[in-house]
């Protein structure tokens, strides 16, 4: 059975890419293997920078023989029917049989497809894989029209068995496959025959190359461990980078060097990211003082000096990044000092914001933060936090912004401001709200907690929706580009995992009292005092007072709230938390049906009570008392709706019992009565379990009265009194949840 | 595959190493260029190789740059960052087979051992959006240093390119720096320091960096500024607006050149309103767009010319 050796050098392929590309590789080869009748017992495939690598074990000489038959028209038949059927044959008249049967001469075609080389089924899988490869980019180089990710030099394509290899013929523009490949780029730089799978990676390991990318992984993995731990230190885990650093290399050897004292005083995040984002740097943690102290940098060669120049050459790099980090550092830090203690510093920081654009419908990030600070001081009571203070932190959790480190590092916004507000003397819940208000960020990042964070955190998502949604930019498809559902998913979370206890729709109404008349600047770059204005889209949320009425002339005292268009855009917004918090619930395997029975109740913006009340109804339609009650329910909502239909009224007045025959009748007024109270009471505790268990007192009676009783009896008044039962059976269990909604 | 396995002897100066540049890849069959003589953002302005990528014609240059990064100004006292610094810039057309091997090559040839330094290619896209430019490659590190830009065009003015050039771009203080030892870009020889007048790259631009960093920052006249843009732009669009054929000679000669002029006008305009941070968020991808568009009407018109391979050469004048 021969193996099959499958080798695409090129110049480097970029180290994200390589993985994918490894399996795009044997995914398309095999398929088409596969498809063109050419089994296989085993495949694998590798990347190293320079070249994607597939081997396949086990495979036929050949693909098997086959002999079709296909029955056709008459002999005798128009000839239209015979011409479709040499087409769909791809046969000659000469080429069909004619055999006989009762009434005369059937044609027949008899296709026979010949076994075919495995080379060539092979050359032409390799063929089309190279031709069709999905890489993210891909280019031209030279003259040619040929699209790889670099430019591709080389290919093997080698079947070898018993007798030996044999090299697959192949010639892809001007690229002839061959049985050469080539060593690691420096250190065995020369060509080199290779038979089979076994020997190109023995020989490329002699040649300084590890072919598996795991394994590069692993020895660097292991290198590093031991290096830091020889000192009593250990690497900060990195999965993502170490991924990284193993495509960057063919031949991995670990360097572990120092950094300077001088940057030892640095935020840890700060080194962390440099060194990670810059140079590809693991970071190494002293434990004894907490610091970072070393860095290991992953050189893809060893050298006679045992890699002392390169690891010069990379720490005196690292200084200058460093020094260029501090510098930040210690300016940001000076500009918070030159101001004093206290806001005053960030404040200053964050001056420049007012020229920052957020959207330039919605003004600048100054505006942006305006708004929040006012809605995190209104959500304060609600979540625990002094208003003071999270109207503070909400002034300053974003002042880093503005700071040169977080120009240089974006992804340190939160964390600096942390640091600053902090240098400024600021509280630590303040300080805490700075990196906590961006939580979560997503489904691994925990929501905040502490009272402050939480309330900037949520001021922040919430004027982020509000916003969007009054200038109507809300997401579509697959369109979010100002990553709302993100928001609302951040705030479904904050407010699940806290218990936060607010009604959305007071929060809406009182950011769009604070916001809709707060005139906002469209920056002012040039320093020529544009006044600050109202945002134009915000107009159709307001009614100009009549004329006359009101004598100040002052624009915004002339205005008054549209109370109908908000609640409207409001009432949207609210409906698109509800669908997020769909997908959110279904995470916890709560069924969208149950909490579209509840949210269609209206007025449910408290999520707290939302949720619970959706879990509570949840267990019980899973009970079978719940599980009946819903056929009760839906057969006495069914028998209703027709009558209704019918008569063409609703039967919504009070039942009277003295109009009800029999005990089963009797019995379900009862029963409704006793319920009832307990429920409302039950919902006024928001114990919606107690309300539950009341409800479900009602299965045994309504399942008995429907046994004995006939609704539609001869007797209009029995008749019209027993549709006026059924509706209050409606009524009071949509007092807990609109069952109709709920599916089976 | 073949190089020299040892390194040639050290260079010792600034000046040394872009002599050795030129004279590595004049060697290699590059015309030696002069720097473009208007104010660029980076070495691919020049027209030399915005422009001569474009069409099919084979083109192989090389040359230094001096480049202007208003917003990198440090008023000469950041060891790295400079608003005004040099570029060394080779492409070739179309990028031949073995131009890494070429390119380490040119390394070894300014003294950098290969036995000793780790080499490594790092993806790195270029993209140009105001050339409306963009190719694949990598930057080159050296011992983690960042030493070249390496580069296949795959599009420039929104035109394919075709055949691919291969552009190399080295950052000369950067690497310079390294090869010689150096942590103060300042404190770079400039000549040679056995010189009887050493100087040192501080000696030679302290005094303008810190000058110009004022200048950039603080004192361009913004408003001549925004309007020097206008007016570029409406040049260049006025230039190629022109009738091809020439009234006076009667000859066909579009304008691409002097009208790519302006647009490196509007660009490095728009540089310098950016450092004087006078353009928002949102203006500045506008401002962009313009440059590009300016870029593309350039690269449509020498398309046309025949440099740009779109009409035949022209016969002897009689």
């Amino acid at each position: 059975m021969p193996d099959l050796l499958i080798e695409l050098f090129s110049e480097e392929i970029p180290a994200r890419m390589q993985g994918r590309a490894a399996e795009d590789l044997k995914k398309l080869v095999t398929d088409h293997m596969v498809e063109a009748g050419l089994t296989y017992a085993a495949a694998a495939a590798f990347a190293t920078p320079r070249r994607l690598c597939l081997a396949v074990e086990g495979l036929p000489k050949a693909t098997r023989a086959t002999r079709e038959e296909r029955k056709g028209p008459r002999a005798d038949a128009p000839e239209k029917a015979v011409a479709g059927f040499l087409r769909s044959t791809g046969l000659t008249m000469d080429q069909l049989e004619r055999r006989a049967d009762k009434k005369g001469e059937v044609l027949f075609a008899v296709i026979e497809k010949p076994g075919r080389e495995a080379a060539e089924v092979v050359a032409e899988a390799l063929e089309q894989a190279i031709r069709n490869f999905p890489w993210p980019k891909s280019m031209r180089w030279g003259s040619g029209s040929l699209r790889w990710v670099r430019p591709l030099h080389s290919i093997i394509c080698l079947l070898s068995d018993d007798a030996g290899p044999e090299i697959v013929p192949l010639d892809i523009d001007g690229i002839r496959a061959g049985d050469m490949t080539w060593g690691h780029r420096f250190m065995a730089p020369g060509a080199v025959q290779v038979s089979g799978f076994e020997d190109y990676r023995d020989k490329l390991a002699a040649r300084h190359v590890v072919l598996d990318p795991a394994e590069r992984a692993e020895r660097i993995r292991h290198d590093a461990d031991q290096a830091a731990f020889g000192l009593g230190m250990e690497i900060v885990e990195d999965k993502g980078l170490l991924a990284e650093v193993a495509g960057l290399v063919e031949w991995p050897v670990v360097l572990m060097g120092p950094i300077g004292e001088k940057f030892l005083g640095l935020p840890p995040e700060v080194l962390q990211t440099s060194m990670k984002e810059h140079q590809k740097f693991f970071s190494v943690r002293n434990p004894a003082t907490g610091r970072i102290e070393k860095f290991v940098t992953v050189a893809n060669r060893e050298t006679a000096d045992a890699g002392a120049t390169i690891l010069e050459g990379n720490g005196r790099v690292l200084a200058a990044r460093l020094s260029d980090a501090l510098f930040f550092w210690e300016n940001d830090l000076r500009k918070i000092e030159r101001e004093g203690k206290g806001m005053a510093g960030l404040e200053a920081m964050a001056a420049p914001l007012a020229n920052v654009t957020f959207h330039n419908k919605l003004g600048s990030q100054a505006d942006r933060i305006a708004r929040i600070a006012a809605l995190a001081r209104e959500i304060a009571p609600a979540v625990g936090a002094d208003p003071a203070l999270a109207e503070q932190a909400a002034k300053v959790a974003k002042a880093d912004l503005a700071s040169e480190m977080v120009y240089e590092f974006p992804e340190l916004q939160g964390v600096m401001g942390g640091y600053y507000a902090r240098a400024a003397g600021l509280s630590e819940e303040v300080a805490e709200a700075c990196a906590a208000h961006y939580a979560p960020l997503g489904p691994g990042d925990a929501a905040p907690t502490a009272p402050v964070s939480v309330a900037v955190a949520l001021a922040d998502k919430i004027d982020m929706l509000a916003c969007f949604w009054c200038i109507d930019e809300k997401p579509t498809g697959s369109k979010d580009p100002f990553a709302l559902r993100r928001a609302a998913i951040g705030i479904i979370r904050i407010i699940t995992t806290g218990g936060v206890r607010v009604s959305l729709e007071k929060v809406l109404m009182s950011w769009a009292e604070a916001s809709i008349l707060m005139p906002v600047s469209y920056g002012d770059p040039r320093g020529t005092g544009v006044p600050k204005q109202r945002p134009k889209t915000f107009d159709r949320f307001l009614s100009t007072v009549a004329e006359g009425e009101t004598s100040s002339g002052d624009f915004y005292e002339d205005q008054e709230f549209d109370l109908e268009a908000i609640s409207t855009e409001f009432s949207d917004l609210l409906a698109f938390l509800a669908d997020r918090l769909k997908v959110h619930l279904r995470g916890e395997g709560v069924r969208h049906d149950v909490i579209e029975a509840c949210f269609q109740l209206g007025g449910q913006d408290d999520l707290v009570l939302l949720v619970a009340r959706v879990k509570a109804l949840q267990a019980f339609v899973e009970t079978e008392d719940g599980a009946n009650l819903l056929q009760g329910h839906r057969r006495a909502v069914n028998i209703l709706t027709a009558e209704e239909k019918k008569d063409g009224i609703e039967y919504s007045l009070d039942p009277d019992v003295k109009f009800a025959e029999g005990a089963e009748e009797t019995a379900l007024f009862a029963a409704l009565d006793a319920a009832e109270p307990k429920i409302a009471a039950a919902l006024a505790e928001e114990d919606f379990a107690a309300a539950m268990t009341a409800m479900a007192g009602l299965r045994a009676p309504i399942d008995a009265f429907f046994e004995a009783v006939q609704v539609n009896s001869d007797n209009g008044i029995i008749r019209r009194n027993r549709l006026c039962l059924l509706n209050r059976i409606r009524v009071v269990m949509q007092r807990v949840a609109v069952f109709g909604a709920l599916e089976g | 595959m073949t190089r020299t396995p040892q390194a040639q002897d050290a260079p010792r100066s600034f000046q040394e190493i872009i002599l050795r540049l030129q004279t590595y890849w004049a060697a290699r069959g590059c015309a030696v260029m002069q720097p473009y003589d208007m104010e660029v953002g980076a070495g691919t302005f020049h027209p030399a190789t915005t422009l001569r990528s474009l069409g099919d014609r084979h083109w192989a240059a090389a040359y230094v740059q001096p480049s202007r990064r208003p917003t990198d100004g440090r008023y000469g006292d950041n060891p790295n960052r400079l608003q005004h610094y040099y570029q060394f810039q080779v492409l070739i057309k179309p990028s031949p087979p073995d131009l890494q091997n070429l390119y380490l090559g040119s390394l070894e040839a300014i003294g950098i051992d290969m036995g000793l330094h780790d080499i490594r290619f790092v993806e790195d896209d270029w993209e140009s959006p105001t050339l409306g430019a963009w190719g694949l490659g990598w930057e080159v590190w050296c011992d983690g240093m960042e030493v070249s830009q390496f580069t296949y065009f795959q599009q420039v003015g929104g035109h394919d390119c075709r055949p691919v050039s291969g552009e190399l771009t080295y950052g000369l203080e950067r690497l310079a720096m390294y090869v010689l030892g150096i942590d103060h870009v300042m404190d770079m020889p400039y000549n040679d320091p056995q010189s009887p007048i050493a100087l040192k790259y501080g000696d030679v631009f302290r005094q303008t960096e810190r000058e110009f960093s004022r200048f950039n920052f603080d004192v361009a006249n913004t408003e001549v500024l925004l309007r020097h843009f206008e007016e570029a732009e409406a040049e260049c669009a006025a230039i190629l607006a022109q009738d091809r054929t020439d009234p006076k000679t009667g000859r066909d000669i579009p304008m691409a050149h002097p009208a790519y002029d302006q647009c490196i006008k509007a660009s490095h305009i728009f540089n310098l309103l950016d450092a004087r941070g006078v353009i928002s968020p949102t203006e500045r991808q506008a401002y962009i767009g313009r440059v590009r568009t300016l870029a593309k009407a350039c690269a449509d018109c020498f398309v046309t010319t025949e440099a740009g391979g779109g009409a035949p050469a022209a016969t002897a004048e009689a």
